[in-house]
């Protein structure tokens, strides 16, 4: 179901989902431009990379995206068969198969991670996506791996506090 | 006997191996030990947390920290070692990556106190008694160390300098590590003790690896009658060497077994399960979605194959879970 008003005009005080967004040279990002020259509106919740195949998008960029911050990661790349580098868009499908299986199993929702075919002339489809992807990441919420990072390396800071009592705890007694 | 430096000798969350992998120098242990007097070697030798307290900070040249770190007595016993010592080097994969310990990190501190103290079938548990950290015993009471959230490598916990890798690492490793030590040729700090190069480099089948690898499935070992000649992915089988740091010698290979990543990433790699995913995954033959599925699908547990030794270590360093 797509949702093509969403986080269009929210106000800016509310939670807002950040979506790194790595598009092809060829086709994804060229038809973003298309969606821009249009004056097409979509949720501005996307930060584009720019790369030169969705064959590039190297599955350590799509972690390190979610452990900096990022709630959802989105890959768009050219059609089948119409990859400049003739099969770059299926390295990088194989790869997005095995790697959601993978984010799954770490607890990372599968909306969070997605991969389109968009070519340059479909404007109108990068403005779908876009909507869609930005109203489901918004209904799961924050993913906040770096705050979460933080909290679970607190136990760390306090067991330094603690040693630190006890041994003057020992040296009284 | 005093004018030779101090080295400490230290285990955490570890099996052993990497203790008995010290004895593995043979008779070259002797040799060492003519150079070095070894202050700290607690699975060996007899001596006291008070013993360490004791000595002056940074009079141990040299600390070899195994394990990786789980409990507040590790993260205790690792920040004291670092203090005494003006070298701390992660030896082997749990200090350096998380290694097997990190595969924890899969399930929250509940789950696996549930599991073990309750849930298991070889449990047996009535009254439920979990370990706590404060147990009253005749007036007095007796502390046990607390069980953290997460399993962490040496470096996430203190401050480490030198990376010895491998499960365990081979003899050769550390006589070379001592070595640099005792000499002064130590590369600069931060570094893995190893070559540089993925494993492929030094792999004997490395010829028969063809250059186009294209699977239509995997299989294990158990599954099929392996060539003793042929590159192990040739034959469909998950060898991580790829995305592996070389300095083994191969010596998984060589008994006929792939490798599962022990020496973790090169310098060039962030997050070698990451790494190897992408590997492995580009070279499936099918072009459609439910052809790859179907491929992918014979590998039965990504994580703990890709993250056999790194997942502490890695990007996400646990499942994604609230605290």
């Amino acid at each position: 179901m797509l949702n093509h008003g969403a986080g269009v005009s929210r106000p800016s005080r509310e939670w807002q989902p950040r979506i790194v967004a790595f598009f092809c040279n060829w086709c994804t990002y060229t038809a973003a431009d298309l969606a821009g020259v249009s004056r097409l509106k979509h949720a501005s919740n996307i930060r584009i990379i720019r790369v030169m195949c969705s064959g590039r998008v190297d599955p350590q960029f799509v972690l390190e995206a979610f452990a900096r911050g990022a709630d959802g990661v989105l890959m768009g790349g050219c059609h089948p068969g119409d990859c400049h580098y003739m099969e770059g868009n299926y390295k990088a499908l194989r790869r997005v198969r095995l790697l959601r299986r993978m984010l799954r199993d770490l607890g990372i929702e599968e909306d969070r991670f997605r991969l389109e075919w968009i070519s340059a002339s479909e404007g109108e489809k990068v403005r779908a996506v876009v909507n869609d992807m930005t109203a489901r990441v918004r209904s799961l919420g924050p993913l906040k791996l770096p705050e979460k990072f933080r909290d679970w390396d607190r136990e760390i800071g306090e067991l330094e506090e603690k040693v630190g009592k006890m041994e003057e705890k020992e040296h009284v007694g | 006997m005093s004018d030779k430096p101090n080295i400490g000798l230290y285990w955490c969350a570890s099996c052993g191996g990497c203790e008995e992998s010290v004895v593995d120098l043979a008779e070259d242990i002797l040799l060492v030990l003519e150079r070095v007097n070894i202050v700290l070697w607690p699975v060996a030798m007899d001596f006291k947390k008070k013993d360490l307290e004791e000595r002056p900070d940074g009079s141990i040249l040299a600390s070899l920290v195994n394990g990786a770190v789980r409990t507040s007595e590790q993260e205790e016993m690792a920040r004291l070692i670092r203090r005494k010592s003006r070298h701390v080097m992660a030896y082997g994969s749990c200090a350096h990556l998380g290694g097997i310990p990190g595969l924890a990190n899969q399930f929250a501190r509940e789950e696996i106190l549930q599991y073990v103290y309750e849930g298991s079938p070889s449990t047996a548990n009535a009254s439920r008694t979990r370990p706590a950290t404060a147990i009253p015993k005749n007036g007095s009471s007796l502390a046990l160390p607390e069980f953290h959230h997460l399993v962490r490598t040496l470096d996430q916990v203190i401050e480490v300098d030198y990376y010895l890798p491998g499960c365990p690492p081979t003899p050769r490793i550390l006589k070379e590590a001592l070595l640099a030590l005792l000499e002064g040729e130590l590369p600069p700090r931060g570094a893995v003790l190893a070559p540089d190069v993925a494993l492929c480099e030094e792999c004997p089948r490395q010829e028969s690896k063809p250059a186009d690898m294209s699977f239509t499935e995997f299989r294990r070992p158990h599954q099929t009658v392996l060539d003793p000649e042929v590159c192990l992915l040739a034959q469909g089988i998950v060898c991580l060497g790829p995305a592996t740091r070389g300095g083994c010698e191969a010596q998984c290979i060589r008994g006929h077994m792939a490798c599962t990543g022990c020496f973790g990433p090169t310098s060039r790699v962030r997050d070698q399960g990451a790494k190897i995913l992408s590997g492995i995954a580009s070279s499936v033959a099918a072009d459609d979605p439910e052809g790859i599925d179907r491929t992918l699908d014979t590998l039965p547990d990504p994580v703990g194959t890709f993250y056999r030794y790194g997942l502490a270590a890695s990007l996400l360093r646990a499942r994604n879970r609230p605290l």
